[in-house]
Parts: C-alpha cells; structure tokens; sequence
C-alpha cells in the first residue's frame, strides 16, 4: 500500500498535463477552455488529496465522540471557492467564444490568426 | 478497500480525460467533462472532503454541462484538427509530466498525519471552532467566518462574471422582455414524455434539497455555493422542460438581477455592520451581545447573500445564453 499513496499526485500530474497540452496543442476555443477545465480540476485533486488524515473523517465536528481525527478543512475551503469561481471564469470564456464565432465565424484559433493578419 | 477504490476512480478518471481530448466531437467531449466531474466529486467524497464534492457535483457536473450545452447551441459542435504540428507540445508537456512525477517521490503519503500541511494552522481551526464559532461544521465555519474576506472576494468575483457575460452577450436592457422569443409550444421538451415528467417530479425537489443545505450549511455538508448551484440547477431543468419563456416568466430577469445584487449588498451589509456595532469588517462577534451567537447570525446572513448571488448570476448567465441567437 505504501506505493499506491502517491498514486494520487501522479493522477494529478497526468490530468494537469493532459489539461496543458489541450490549451496548447487545441485550435479549437471550446476544447481549450475544456482543457482549462480538466488543468483545474487537477489542482482541486492535488489540494484535496493533501487534506486526508489516516482515519479521519471530514471536518463536522461531532460533539458524541471523543479524540476523533478530522482531516484537514483549510484546503477544501480554498477549493469550494475555487470550483464556483472556475465556473464562472468558463462562463465569461464562453461568452467570449460566441462572441468571436459571431464577429469571424469560426472559433478555430489558427483561422482567427489568419483573418487577423489579412 | 477504500484505497483500492480510489485508485480504480482516479485510474476512470484519467481514462475520461484521454477520451476527452481524442474525440472531435465537442458534444461528446462535453458530456465526458460531465463524467469527469462526477468521477472526481466521488474522490473528493472519499478523501473527506463532503462539502467539496457536493460543490463538484452541482456545479461541474450540472451546471458547467448546460453552460458548455448552451454556448454549442451557438457554435459548431465539431472540432477541426490544426495544420500546426503539436510535437513541439507533446514534448514540453511529456518532459513535464516527468518533472513533476519525479518530485511526486518527495512528497508525504497520502492521509500521513505528520505532513507539514496538518502542522500549521489546521489543527487550532479544529481545536478553536466549538468555542469561537460552535458550528459543527469548520468548513462552513471557516469559509464565512475566519476566512470571511476570501469569500467576499469570490462572490464579488461570481459577481462580475456574470455582468461580464451580460455586457459581451445580452442584447441590450430589454433582452429577456422580446416578443419574438419562440412561443413555448416549439420550445423545451414538454412534448417529450419521459423528459417531461421526470424533470416535473425531480425540479421542486432539487429547490427543497437547495434550500435545505443553504439552511442546514453549518451543521452538516452544504453552505451557500451548493445551494445556490442546486436551485439555479431546478431552476433550468424547469426551463429545459417548459421552455425559455416559462421559465422567465416564473422569475423574470429583473428578479434575477435583483437576487444577484442583493446577495452581494448583504454580504457588504453584514460587514459594515460589524464596523457600525464596533467591531472589525466582517468581524461578527460585534452583531449580538453574545459573541458566539453573533457568529451564527452573521454566518447565516452571508451564507444566504453568497446563495443569493450564486443563484442570480449562474441563472443570469443561462439565460443569456439562451436567448442568444445563433449566427
């Protein structure tokens, strides 16, 4: 079991990968921001995964049991902000992709690039 | 066992995300993202993290899926492979995955007590909770309370998205108010019998359950970013089956404005009336002659400003979506 308790972090350091290479390689506005997506979630599991406590349940206090451990509040915390605040940064990407669909008709960013230059 | 099925999660979880970035078909890849999003809320709830997942669960899985639906009703929903070679990508990107499964070795354990992350400041939030706030849960006491000024920051942040969107999309004051908004017979799913009826029976109670945790927040999972998620969640399966027009004609967008608005002012409110009484801003001790029962108002105040402001903007944003005609 002790090598499967680093199986998290490498989890996350594939999704934050595979997130990266979408924003990067990806012509396409929607699946960049589908890349931004799946690059967030991986800092949300890297920061979840550093709340566990061995035997620790989540952090409600429980008034009926004595020396009960709780895993750590403080990260989940910073995420459940921080999964409200991504939906709303996807919602203003999204905005703005149909917004350039509109202006170019296409929202493939080498086409963009190109009418840009023209 | 519950480490054996976390592995087999995150191992779904990383299958997901190849499918997500192979398939062209952005309606494919979205419906995924809704996969991906439930598989890491159910990571998130075995890693003791229950307020996160419910979070996860309402807004990636639910809300995001009918943003990311409502801006591809707008656009083409197939993804055109670039001339541009991508190698160059693929090796920073393999080179960096290497880095960081490298330094991966350095790191503790998973669910290691002794970890530098449990030493700081996490065990006096526990330990100081019961008598500063007595609110079971510390994450609710720590979001609204102790860390209120982090949370003032994101609903203003939630805030401006949505007037973001509603500058770059809405056509203008009188957007949700146009007559030529498709009648409500050719819109929705109403026609359609299963659809129909399962989202008549699941929407007032996705609104009840949204009320429930905004309410019950301090006391167990939930607070007011998953209530406010859950009933903006209700709220467009309602316009999902009966169609745009119903829906705005049950809360109009002047109401969702308001809603919006009023969430952030109250969140202002309650800390500046902390200053008033002679406390710090946000500081909710000063609101009643008993600091702790200071606390819980002040928490339950905020936490239905953030609910408030949660649900306006996220329904504000649908339904700009919405009404949006394609080009």
């Amino acid at each position: 079991m002790a090598v499967l308790g680093l199986y998290n972090y490498w989890v996350f350091a594939l999704l934050l990968m595979i997130g990266l290479y979408v924003v990067i390689s990806r012509e396409n506005l929607v699946k960049k921001l589908i890349g931004l997506s799946i690059f967030q979630s991986a800092v949300f599991l890297l920061y979840i995964s550093m709340d566990k406590v061995d035997g620790g349940t989540a952090p409600i206090l429980r008034a009926d049991a004595e020396n009960q451990l709780y895993s750590n509040p403080l990260p989940q915390v910073l995420i459940l902000t921080a999964i409200v605040v991504g939906i709303a940064t996807l919602a203003l990407g999204l905005a703005i992709a149909v917004r350039i669909n509109e202006a170019y008709g296409t929202i493939e960013e080498d086409e963009l690039l190109e009418m840009d230059r023209e | 066992m519950i480490t054996l099925f976390g592995v087999f999660l995150l191992t779904l979880l990383v299958i997901t995300t190849v499918g997500i970035v192979r398939t062209q078909n952005l309606f494919a890849a979205i419906m995924l993202m809704g996969i991906f999003s439930l598989q890491i809320a159910a990571v998130f709830f075995i890693l003791d993290a229950a307020d996160v997942a419910l979070t996860e669960a309402a807004v990636g899985a639910g809300i995001a899926t009918v943003l990311l639906l409502g801006a591809l009703a707008l656009l083409d929903d197939t993804e055109r492979r670039g001339r541009r070679a991508s190698r160059l990508a693929a090796v920073v990107v393999a080179a960096g995955t290497l880095l960081i499964l490298y330094a991966t070795f350095d790191y503790p354990r998973l669910g290691d007590p002794a970890a530098p992350v449990h030493q700081h400041v996490a065990p006096w939030y526990i330990a100081e909770t019961p008598r500063l706030i007595d609110t079971p849960n510390v994450v609710t006491a720590i979001l609204a309370s102790f860390r209120g000024y982090d949370t003032f920051g994101e609903v203003f942040v939630i805030f401006t998205a949505g007037i973001g969107v509603l500058f770059i999309l809405a056509n203008g004051a009188d957007a949700a108010r146009r007559s030529d908004l498709p009648s409500s017979d050719v819109q929705g799913l109403r026609h359609h019998l299963v659809p129909r009826l399962v989202g008549r029976l699941l929407m007032p109670f996705l609104v009840l359950f949204g009320l429930y945790i905004q309410f019950h927040g301090d006391f167990g999972p939930g607070g007011g970013f998953q209530a406010g998620a859950l009933i903006s969640a209700g709220l467009i399966l309602y316009a999902l089956v009966e169609g745009e027009r119903a829906a705005l004609r049950l809360v109009p967008q002047r109401v969702l404005t308001l809603l919006t608005v009023a969430g952030a002012l109250l969140f202002v409110g309650v800390g500046c009336a902390c200053m008033l009484l002679g406390g710090n801003f946000l500081d909710y001790s000063a609101l009643s002659a008993d600091a702790v029962a200071g606390q819980h108002l002040g928490i339950l105040l905020v936490e239905i400003g953030v609910g408030l402001t949660v649900s306006g903007v996220l329904l504000t944003i649908f339904h700009t979506f919405a009404a949006r005609e394609r080009a």
